[in-house]
């Protein structure tokens, strides 16, 4: 008997990684795509320049599970609440959300409140990126 | 952790540099066999110029004290710059904001939440003469970061120095344009490959004839290290693109000695001490080296590689960011072993964001230390005959030559050929990515250890301030673009704007009309339009 939640458990999760805007800095995310991919997760990597809008929609069409957003140049408190916005206006409120890069410790209690959970910044080892992904999402299933 | 748990007490294990070269316990005379230092280090200033580019060094002169520097409007970015030059700075070094970097306007879609945040806004003349207002253009040298629209970013550089009343063969300085390690690493690309090639070679020749005191091109592995690449493969791919860019004057019928002098080059000091200087000396010799038996160099201007150091940006920690001052102080000292001709220190507090007047004034006074109460500019190649750097110097070298023969083997006996394909393969983007995940895995493994993060962590950290670019500078910037759009001349920029792209589409040299353009307050992000409907755009390989 096949039950569709059930199956649609099975696949490996799938984590979108993105970065927003004109920033170009890709070896953070880089990175941590190969661990998570290592690491069992389907990873979906967007590449650069990306608009939020194409950023929202590529979760949705991916069926992603979580999002991974990376900013280096400082626009984070513009683009990634942009990111959250087009999320929530496609229903998509609820996906999971971390991110990376060069983020103030005073900004991130602010990315918390609008649903980016935790956010690594340089220096984070990705066994705890893993593992920290890991649960959340055994949290959501 | 505890201080004792790191001592292990073991002295057989293996050590390695940053990079993942084996080290022995010592070194010593059997390590030198073949060594003959007339021929391996030569005098300084003389080939194969292993001691230094100048017979005199720091004797001479000390390196310039160049911080790279911008952010917020030109207003913003010229009271630091005066800042800087009052406080002892002997350059200046302009940070464009992304926008500006990748070609766009500030009142571009794309550019919104970026105006000003990692560098100065700039959009058209007015903007880069407020940039330098009250700072004579000929009294300084000036160094700028662009690259995908550095022929535009000059333009309006030119024009501004016209409006001062400078001459153009009174200006000095430096434009990066490297447009190589853009794809490879720092990824700001506006074109295709061979269009951008064909706005350096005329951007060469332009200099070559009309502002013979300035460097077109600062070929640079500063980005390829931050990328995540080695020692190694810095200095390898940095070469092959400066060896690229031989290539590339030479095809335009320029003489290799008519321009090579005016190549300047700008690498990253990390912090493994004696692998960096092994880097920088190898670096030098290697280009001495192909200079002149690969491409026929006669003038020993053309042999000499000078570069500008910037201090390791990923080697700064969150935790505990007073310890970068230790780092940056450490990584600038093996710079200036290591001969450097310009250098930027990075100040404690960009791992987080742009750096205060108080974090930028103690980088420099970092500088100033090393210069002035050290002594270790007093003797030119200090390090010069130690068993150990010229081992190490050797086998970077050897390293580098590896990867170059790869390089001329890709482009079947063509180093601009062989890099482009490299390009085009992916191939330096995978090699800096998978020297990246292994830095990061040993990173984890604590095979590489970072003092504040995996090792002695503990503690308070101290707060620092934090320079904060309000949303505030974004709306007055666009509300100045937007004044400016409307009082300047419709028709005179259409007209220079169209001559811009018929100049594009066919084979003049692009410079004076972009100088038009300059003159006509076109901005950058009109210019780039222009020439996008010419040369079209490029996508981004994603290999992971």
């Amino acid at each position: 008997m096949t039950n569709p939640a059930r199956s649609a458990r099975v696949r490996p999760a799938r984590v979108v990684l993105a970065k927003p805007g004109l920033d170009g800095h890709d070896r953070g995310v880089r990175v941590v795509a190969r661990a998570l991919r290592d690491a069992g997760f389907e990873v979906i990597y967007t590449g650069l320049w990306q608009a939020p809008a194409q950023i929202a929609e590529t979760c949705l069409q991916e069926d992603a599970d979580a999002l991974g957003l990376s900013c280096h140049s400082g626009a984070h408190m513009t683009l990634f609440p942009e990111v959250m916005h087009e999320l929530a206006e496609r229903g998509a409120r609820d996906l999971p959300a971390f991110a990376g890069g060069i983020v103030a410790p005073a900004d991130v209690p602010a990315l918390a409140t609008i649903g980016i959970e935790r956010v690594f910044p340089p220096g984070s080892r990705l066994p705890d990126i893993v593992s920290w992904l890991r649960e959340r999402l055994a949290m959501a299933s | 952790m505890a201080a004792g748990a790191l001592g292990d007490g073991v002295v057989t294990k293996e050590r390695k540099t940053f990079s993942g070269l084996p080290l022995q316990p010592t070194y010593g005379p059997e390590d030198l066999a073949a060594f003959d230092p007339a021929r391996d280090l030569g005098e300084p200033g003389a080939f194969p110029m292993t001691r230094g580019v100048y017979p005199t060094m720091y004797r001479g002169r000390p390196w310039t004290m160049r911080q790279f520097a911008g952010f917020g409007s030109p207003a913003e970015t010229n009271a630091r710059y005066r800042l800087l030059l009052e406080r002892g700075q002997t350059g200046l070094s302009v940070a464009f904001d992304l926008p500006t970097l990748m070609g766009r306007d500030s009142d571009d879609p794309f550019a919104r939440g970026e105006v000003g945040r990692c560098g100065v806004a700039v959009d058209s003349l007015v903007d880069v003469e407020r940039l330098f207002q009250d700072i004579p253009l000929d009294a300084v040298t000036t160094s700028m970061t662009i690259n995908g629209p550095s022929v535009i970013v000059f333009a309006l550089f030119l024009a501004a120095a016209e409006r001062q009343g400078v001459a153009f063969t009174d200006l000095g300085g430096t434009l990066q344009t490297d447009i190589f390690k853009e794809y490879i690493a720092q990824r700001e690309w506006l074109f295709p490959p061979r269009p951008h090639l064909r706005l350096i070679g005329d951007l060469i020749e332009f200099c070559t004839a009309e502002v013979p005191r300035f460097h077109p091109i600062s070929v640079s592995g500063y980005h390829i290290r931050e990328a995540g690449s080695t020692a190694i493969q810095e200095a390898a791919f940095t070469l092959a693109d400066g060896f690229a860019y031989v290539e590339l004057g030479l095809s335009r019928g320029l003489d290799v000695d008519a321009f090579a002098p005016r190549l300047s080059f700008f690498f990253n000091s990390h912090i493994d001490f004696f692998e960096e200087i092994a880097k920088f000396r190898a670096s030098r010799r290697t280009w001495a080296t192909w200079v002149r038996d690969r491409y026929g160099a006669r003038d020993e201007r053309s042999l000499r590689l000078r570069f500008h150091t910037q201090t390791a940006g990923c080697s700064l920690t969150a935790e505990q960011p007073m310890n970068n001052v230790v780092r940056t102080a450490l990584e600038a000292m093996a710079a200036v072993l290591g001969g450097t001709q310009s250098l930027h220190t990075n100040s404690l507090d960009e791992v987080y964001a742009l750096p205060t007047d108080h974090a930028v004034t103690l980088a420099l006074r970092t500088q100033q230390i090393i210069a002035h109460e050290t002594g270790v500019a007093d003797v030119i190649d200090p390090l010069g005959g130690s068993y150990f750097v010229e081992s190490l110097t050797n086998e970077v070298q050897a390293g580098v030559e590896t990867y170059l023969a790869r390089i001329d083997e890709m482009g079947e006996g063509s180093m601009l050929e062989g890099v482009l394909r490299g390009l085009d393969t992916g191939y330096f983007v995978r090699e800096i990515a998978e020297a990246a995940f292994e830095e990061q895995r040993r990173f984890d493994a604590m095979d590489l250890r970072r003092v504040g993060v995996n090792v002695f962590d503990g503690g308070e950290d101290l707060a620092v301030d934090m320079l904060h670019i309000p949303m505030e500078t974004e709306d007055a910037v666009l509300a100045a673009l937007a004044g400016r759009r409307a009082a300047r001349d419709e028709a005179v920029a259409a007209a220079a704007l169209e001559h811009l792209e018929r100049v594009a589409r066919g084979s003049d040299n692009v410079m004076p009309a972009l100088l038009d353009c300059a003159r006509s307050e076109c901005t950058e992000g009109e210019m780039v339009a222009a020439m996008r409907a010419v040369f079209g755009t490029h996508p981004e390989s994603i290999p992971i």
